[in-house]
């Protein structure tokens, strides 16, 4: 692609190509951006920022090192306790690696016409990613020690996670999922402007087992299911909204119908069951790998047992 | 008799309104199906055709398309297929989440979860597709055949489905929708139009279904208050599969022989009609039968019109509780129309007027509690028919050999 030759950071530089963030091209190869300075080692480039999420997505055991772009001379909005209101030009950066390499590299790119999400695959030499619209399978083998169909999603998938009311819009960097630390590192860097106050914060995944149980598994669910999974979502139509601030009981999926499971049902005959896990369709069906039943519907191909754990606990916890 | 020149000015007017660039994509089958199918799902730009070749579309995941304005085109519903067999990943065979998208002329075979799916996709047209579970009716097949959702715009039309789990033809949380001229058999439900209004489903042939065209309201969802919906001129035959939904879905609740049936909704028309051969009933009227919470939703069916259909047959083998002694009460068979008895009391004209209210005292109470009636005649309440103008007439044009 033309931008290849004429837009891409030069060599030395370790800058973000700014034109390749806002333009209207898809970029054919990752290195067009400029947001590494050492991608083998997913060293970021300047301006550049590494963040984690106290809950991450499960991706099938993959490793997720995720980064924010905000360009020079701008500033992220906090909106209450949600998500960051990243300016145009932000790009936000995530790499999946498995057993010490390399897989894919999407980025989610705020440009004028609003996010672009782009899937970019690792060469086998580990140099360079190449955009894959159209997605791919790939043969690994899962942190379970199995084989794996790794899927990277294609371009309309991207869309289908990260679409509310039909536009792309990032996921994972809201406040209640963020450390309070970073949140004030990045306001004191100039990039954000304020640090929000957050009530209620998804606690972090690696102290789920000493969390309250309703917590842990709220914030995985948020994290796992609430993109999809919300008034304005891919799954609008089921009327089951796992969001960290939903309160009805009912579109918590306690004691709710099914309304188009099909054989996702299992059988069953509601959401969730008070104090019963086993009996519970949300829970089913994280515990399927079959296509038709198993949700999420993209980006699962392993089972999550830490998750079944958290959901379960949370479960079997609840009042029958 | 139109001039030349108003011809000429027609043709340029529809000439004007289709992009400059519009182009076709052609996607042969055979080796890298799914890579190089999806991908021209992605580049299709409004106004283009993404045309499919002949023949056997091995795919191994679920395709999307997110591009308004688009038409997916085969050689013909057996000549395109697009074979789920091996599937791995994703809810359907293909979703749809764009706008004016057309989608015909092919085939999706055994997908893993839903046939094809359309969410928020307005004045989409599904003409001469057809969707197969080529094993016969199976709990482990996908659940809905065609499967447009929270949609405005609805145009199904010259579509053959068999074998769902659930619905062959679904729509559902939508409005202005027509289903006309299709052929489904061997599912749980034949047609079913949910939680949506302005539905109009005609000459459609429904058959060895268990039940053959439902219209049903559920609570909890975010569109609710179904009804203004007519079913008129259709074939019912012999809807006589047993039910194989899997447990926990409304439809598993569906008796086997259930010609139409009407749950909850507000104005629901079933008009001229050829009934013949459901075994539990031609026309069965009934409340919500699960307790709920939601204090929005109406669980009773009100005005409802059974309006001049032609009945034969039917009745005779009723699954309901008690259905057997009923039936033996009546002759051998029941009468064409059972109402639950709760909510307003359907009108029945026409042909075998005769009315069967069950007599349920209150929605969700069970048959022991029925106190059964025979109202008839002519069941004369007067009930204003359905009038929906189902989907936009502009979509007519793109439902055309």
């Amino acid at each position: 692609m033309l931008m290849s030759a004429t837009l891409a950071a030069q060599p030395g530089q370790k800058m973000v190509s700014e034109l390749a963030v806002r333009g209207s091209d898809f970029p054919a190869v990752l290195s067009d951006y400029g947001f590494f300075a050492d991608s083998a080692a997913q060293k970021p480039a300047s301006g550049v920022t590494p963040y984690r999420l106290n809950i991450p997505l499960w991706s099938d055991g993959a490793d997720k090192l995720r980064f924010v772009y905000i360009p020079p001379g701008q500033q992220a909005k906090a909106q209450d306790e949600g998500l960051l209101d990243l300016p145009m030009g932000s790009a936000l950066i995530k790499t999946f690696k498995m057993g010490g390499k390399l897989i894919e590299t999407r980025v989610l790119l705020h440009r004028a016409e609003g996010w672009v999400a782009l899937p970019y695959v690792w060469d086998a030499d580990q140099r360079e990613a190449r955009l894959t619209l159209g997605g791919k399978r790939i043969a690994l083998t899962g942190p379970d020690g199995k084989p794996l169909s790794y899927a990277v999603p294609n371009k309309n998938q991207c869309k289908e996670c990260h679409g509310v009311a039909g536009a792309v819009t990032p996921i994972g960097p809201k406040a209640y999922n963020l450390a309070p630390a970073w949140l004030a590192a990045l306001q004191k860097a100039g990039k954000l402007d304020h640090v929000p106050v957050v009530t209620k914060r998804i606690p972090l995944w690696e102290e789920r087992t000493r969390a309250d149980a309703a917590l842990a598994a709220r914030g995985y669910l948020d994290v796992n299911c609430a993109h999809c999974h919300n008034a304005n979502g891919a799954a609008s139509n089921s009327g089951l909204y796992l969001g960290w601030l939903e309160r009805d009981p009912i579109k918590l999926g306690i004691g709710k119908r099914p309304v188009a499971a099909g054989r996702g049902s299992g059988n069953l005959d509601v959401d969730v069951v008070p104090g019963d896990a086993a009996h519970s369709i949300l829970y089913f069906r994280m515990a399927s790998l079959e296509g038709g039943i198993a949700m999420p519907e993209l980006g699962r191909a392993a089972l999550d047992p830490a998750g079944l754990t958290a959901v379960k606990r949370w479960i079997g916890e609840m009042k029958r | 008799m139109r001039t030349p020149t108003a011809i000429i000015a027609a043709v340029s007017a529809l000439a004007l309104t289709a992009p400059v660039h519009a182009k076709t994509i052609a996607v042969a089958a055979g080796e890298g199906a799914q890579g190089r199918l999806q991908e021209a799902l992605i580049a299709a730009q409004p106004g283009d055709v993404v045309q499919l070749g002949a023949g056997r579309f091995a795919l191994t995941d679920g395709l999307s398309l997110d591009a308004n304005g688009v038409t997916v085109r085969g050689a013909g519903m057996d000549g395109s297929v697009l074979d789920f067999s091996g599937q791995q990943g994703a809810g359907e065979g293909l979703l749809v989440t764009s706008d004016d998208v057309t989608l015909r002329d092919f085939a999706v075979e055994n997908t893993h979860g839903d046939g094809i799916k359309s969410k928020g996709a307005d004045n989409i047209v599904y003409y001469r597709i057809r969707v197969a579970w080529t094993g016969g009716p199976k709990e482990t097949n996908g659940a809905y055949g065609i499967y447009p959702v929270a949609s405005t715009g609805v145009l199904v039309d010259g579509c053959k489905v068999s074998g769902a789990s659930d619905a062959g033809i679904y729509v559902g949380q939508s409005k202005a929708i027509t289903v006309r001229y299709n052929m489904v058999e061997q599912s749980v439900a034949g047609i079913e139009i949910e939680n949506s209004r302005d539905a109009l489903v005609t000459g459609n042939l429904v058959t060895r279904n268990t039940g053959g065209i439902l219209v049903f309201d559920l609570p909890n969802l975010p569109v609710m208050g179904g009804g203004n919906t007519l079913i008129a001129d259709n074939l019912v035959v012999a809807n006589d599969t047993s039910n194989f939904a899997p447990k926990g879905n409304i439809v598993a609740g569906v008796p086997r022989g259930t010609g139409v049936m009407v749950m909850a909704n507000d104005v629901v028309t079933v008009r001229g009609n050829t009934l013949v051969d459901n075994p539990t009933a031609q026309v069965l009227v009934v409340s919500y039968p699960q307790p709920f919470t939601d204090k929005t939703y109406n669980p009773v069916p009100r005005h409802v019109l059974v309006d001049g259909n032609t009945v034969r047959g039917g009745g005779n083998e009723p699954q309901i509780p008690g259905g057997v002694q009923l039936a033996a009460a009546f002759g051998g068979a029941l009468p064409a129309v059972v109402w639950d008895g709760q909510g307003a009391q359907p009108a029945v004209t026409g042909q075998d007027s005769h009315l069967l209210a069950l007599g349920l005292p209150a929605e969700q109470i069970g048959m022991a509690e029925a106190k059964p009636r025979l109202i008839g005649g002519s069941v004369k309440v007067a009930i204003a028919a359905a009038n929906p103008t189902g989907a936009p007439a502009a979509l007519d044009a793109r439902a055309k050999p």
